[in-house]
């Protein structure tokens, strides 16, 4: 497979990849990712299924692909300014990937339409408070 | 404790695959003295590892599009590089109120998303 390619046949049809606006997502992605520290791959999972036929599953394995080298890069940005916390970090990392295991064994069980609505509440209460 | 606590609820939320990080970044400023860059370097950092070893299993899977990451990765490290010194470079205050927009907007995306609303 060539390491560049010009179209990407999806699940029904053959799309062009290197259009304007498929050049706008892939810096939008990296520059949210990095001016937020998150919410990159969210914005590029949208972007993928209105500018290419690529299937659910394929566009949350190809967007974890994308971010992780884009997460290395900022990572080390923050790093050489200081700004990364070992410590914090470690326990955050801990919580997490027992959470993470959790959660996956938890989304069977769950409505997911419901857990979207109450995390959206969440992120909208959080928001307002880090505005105001 | 608490620390362990707010990672271990944002990895349900991410293991969910409904982003962890937009909510572990909000819960970090909220309840400790982190400054928003500071926050934002833990998500990032703590993403890494998770990312990798999720990473491993979907290119067993063969769910990864080469053909659609390897451009994306050139543009998005583009991007990555002018964000993160942008970053780096806005006050934690600034940072804060724009990331809170975000977020907003964000969470009305999260609120009235549909399973299937793609346009084929």
């Amino acid at each position: 497979m060539p390491l560049l390619n010009l179209y990407y046949v999806g699940e029904k049809m053959k799309k062009k990849i290197f259009t304007f606006k498929f050049i706008l997502l892939g810096i939008t992605t990296g520059l949210v990712n990095g001016l937020f520290g998150s919410g990159g791959g969210t914005i590029l999972i949208l972007g993928m299924f209105f500018l290419l036929d690529i299937d659910e599953h394929k566009a949350h394995a190809t967007a974890i692909s994308i971010i992780l080298p884009l997460a290395l890069v900022s990572t080390f940005i923050y790093m050489k300014h200081g700004i990364i916390v070992w410590p914090v970090t470690l326990k955050i990392m801990t919580g997490g990937i027992l959470g993470g295991y959790i959660g996956a064994k938890l989304l069977s069980k769950i409505p997911e339409y419901l857990l979207r609505k109450i995390f959206a509440v969440f992120m909208i209460i959080a928001a307002i408070r880090m505005v105001f | 404790m608490y620390l362990i606590l707010i990672g271990f609820f944002s990895g349900i939320i991410g293991g969910m695959g409904i982003g962890g990080g937009t909510l572990l970044i909000p819960a970090l400023t909220l309840f400790t003295p982190l400054t928003q860059q500071q926050a934002q370097g833990v998500n990032l950092l703590s993403f890494i590892p998770v990312a990798f070893v999720a990473l491993i299993t979907h290119f067993k899977n063969k769910d990864v599009e080469t053909s659609i990451s390897i451009p994306f990765i050139g543009l998005g490290i583009l991007g990555s590089i002018i964000g993160s010194f942008l970053a780096v470079k806005l006050s934690s205050h600034i940072l804060k109120i724009s990331f809170g927009i975000f977020l907003f907007f964000m969470g009305a995306y999260e609120f009235f998303y549909k399973e299937k609303s793609r346009t084929k």
